[in-house]
């Protein structure tokens, strides 16, 4: 059985339909890709899973449990987490005290959650910049402290969406490491990236999806090659000529 | 640091050996209205300063505690002394719906439900005949003839309550509050059910708010809904001491209490009489009148205030602290080179 499945998800505004018919499954312990050209739906269905937005048809399902409809917070207690593309740091407050915040979805006390988030830390390298307020962070630090607060809840399964994107050379190299650290910690991962070198390296399988629509899936090998997938991302000509 | 940690407890020395050293009524009672805002100042706070919803509505939470104390001893002849805790209750289970279905809302939204809730609790008070007398109000007879013994609840009740909200601020609910503040949808995505403890939240302003309303209905003797539920000099009131003094700073309140009733009085008394004095002095009937309206303008100088203090320090007194003492020795040096 696997850990984590859509079945047919559906979401309208209105009358754009931003996702239509997406279903996928992610096994334990694998790491998802989900790549498609931009406005293709990747992260309305994030929005979707942890229901920021209500799918219009489909369902959801974690550890063969229907989890359609449920309170974000109560997604994220259940062990599914995410961060944002957009990201969005507790400003006024610490690094730590941002990680503090979150684990307290797993202990009671201060100092338990003390000691979680600073073990947290320690695990995303991010230790040093623990007394730092978080709106003085840079972009590719912002980008790390959202993983080091979604890894305090202790997740089963992390939705990354473009954790990767606005990093330099160096900070992409370690946010890949961080992220197969995450992985073999046992964490199922889907991810949302542009970035293919980091698509290609470190997912499982792909699935790829276009204007709300699945247009492929399968090893990272087998989607470059499909022919929608190019054809997407290139234009019709381009996938015909070659 | 250790000035920090010490400056608490002188402060509470100084308040508890305050009546034996000043003796005069008119200041033990300008004390006991400062130690009283400081126990609203302290429930908006946590609200709308350490949790970001802001509440324009706090008189409804009074007011609501001051007419249960008043309809105690009134209706039922129980010491309104025991509505004292039940005052606060009560101001909970008018926050308890209210947020419920207000907490829907979000920023300037919430803001202005709670403005109408402020005038709806008005509204009831003044209408409902039967039950509160509406406009005639409520007069009790006071327990106490000295002041003392008053100054010393609100005293107890002041600390209390920068007491116990210093100890939830250090908690999960003092963490969760200001996530909410920093961002909701964060929070939510971390697991924090952000609608329950916004509940929380008002609900502890709504307790403390009500005590506050309780306590003064014990002193001073007589409410009507113009006073307990009146929108600039208590729900403003409430917001300019949270402001002043440092929005979502533990001592802003204590700090912001002072200063306010420092001000409201300075306004109130003409200058601390000094338009009156003029007005002798000079003979002219035209200072007369500038007087008789500067005394009536405090709503007009609360304002000019708030706006000197956003543009200035807008993390209040006790926010831009550092920053103050700063300008200050800046000034200082300058003046020492010249």
């Amino acid at each position: 059985m696997s850990l984590f499945e859509v079945r047919g998800l559906v979401k309208h505004f209105g009358g754009l339909a931003a996702v239509s018919n997406v279903s996928f499954k992610v096994h334990q312990g694998e790491i998802l890709g989900l790549i498609g050209p931009n406005g293709s739906g990747k992260t309305t269905i994030f929005n979707l899973i942890s229901n920021y937005h209500r799918p219009t048809r489909g369902t959801i399902h974690f550890k063969g449990r229907n989890i359609t409809g449920l309170k974000t917070h109560r997604i994220s207690r259940l062990g599914i987490g995410r961060t944002f593309q957009i990201v969005r740091p507790l400003g006024r407050m610490t690094v730590l005290d941002n990680v503090i915040a979150a684990a307290f979805a797993k202990v009671a006390t201060k100092a338990e959650a003390r000691d979680l988030a600073l073990e947290t830390l320690a695990f995303c390298s991010f230790e040093h910049r623990k007394e730092v307020l978080a709106k003085t962070l840079s972009i590719g630090e912002r980008k790390r402290l959202e993983i080091a607060r979604v890894m305090a809840t202790q997740p089963e399964l992390l939705l990354l969406d473009e954790t990767a994107a606005g990093l330099n050379p160096l900070e992409l190299e370690g946010a890949i490491e961080l992220i197969k650290k995450i992985r073999d910690k046992g964490v199922s991962i889907i991810i949302v990236e542009h970035i293919m070198k980091v698509m290609m390296t470190i997912s499982d399988r792909i699935h790829a999806i276009s204007f709300g629509e699945t247009i492929a899936e399968g090893t990272p090998h087998e989607v470059a090659n499909n022919p929608a997938v190019i054809e997407a991302y290139l234009g019709k000509e381009y996938a015909e000529g070659s | 640091m250790t000035v920090k940690r010490i400056l608490p407890l002188v402060l509470l020395f100084v308040l508890i050996l305050f009546p034996l050293m000043v003796k005069d009524d008119y200041q033990q009672h300008l004390m006991i209205l400062v130690l009283m805002w400081v126990v609203i100042g302290s429930g908006w706070n946590v609200i709308a300063g350490y949790t970001g919803q802001v509440s324009f509505g706090d008189a409804a939470f009074f007011g609501t505690g001051a007419y249960t104390a008043g309809l105690f001893a009134h209706k039922l002849g129980i010491s309104a002394w025991w509505a004292m805790a039940f005052g606060g209750v009560m101001a909970m289970a008018v926050a308890l719906p209210f947020g419920w279905i207000c907490f829907r809302l979000r920023g300037a939204y919430f803001a202005l439900a709670t403005l109408a809730l402020n005038e709806v609790m008005r509204h009831v008070a003044t209408l409902w005949e039967s039950l509160t007398d509406g406009m005639v109000g409520i007069l009790i007879m006071q327990t106490f003839v000295s002041k003392v013994p008053y100054y010393y609840i609100a005293l107890g009740l002041a600390a209390v309550s920068v007491l116990s909200i210093q100890m939830i601020m250090g908690s999960k609910w003092g963490y969760y509050f200001v996530s909410i503040r920093e961002d909701q949808d964060a929070a939510e995505s971390l697991g924090i059910d952000t609608h329950f403890y916004k509940m929380v939240s008002l609900n502890i302003a709504a307790f403390l708010t009500g005590m506050a309303g309780s306590l003064y209905m014990n002193y001073m003797g007589f409410i009507d809904p113009e006073v307990v539920f009146s929108l600039h000099d208590i729900s403003i009131m409430a917001i300019l001491v949270g402001i002043v003094g440092g929005v979502g700073t533990l001592y802003g309140p204590v700090v912001g209490a002072f200063v306010m009733v420092a001000v409201h009085e300075f306004f109130r008394t003409g200058f601390f009489g000094f338009f009156n004095t003029l007005a002798v002095l000079t003979g002219s009937d035209v200072v007369h009148v500038v007087a008789g309206y500067v005394m009536q303008a405090h709503v007009l100088g609360f304002g000019i205030l708030v706006v000197v203090v956003i543009l200035l320090l807008p993390n209040g007194i006790v926010g831009d602290w550092d920053k103050m003492m700063g300008t200050v020795s800046s000034v200082r040096k300058k003046g020492m080179a010249g």
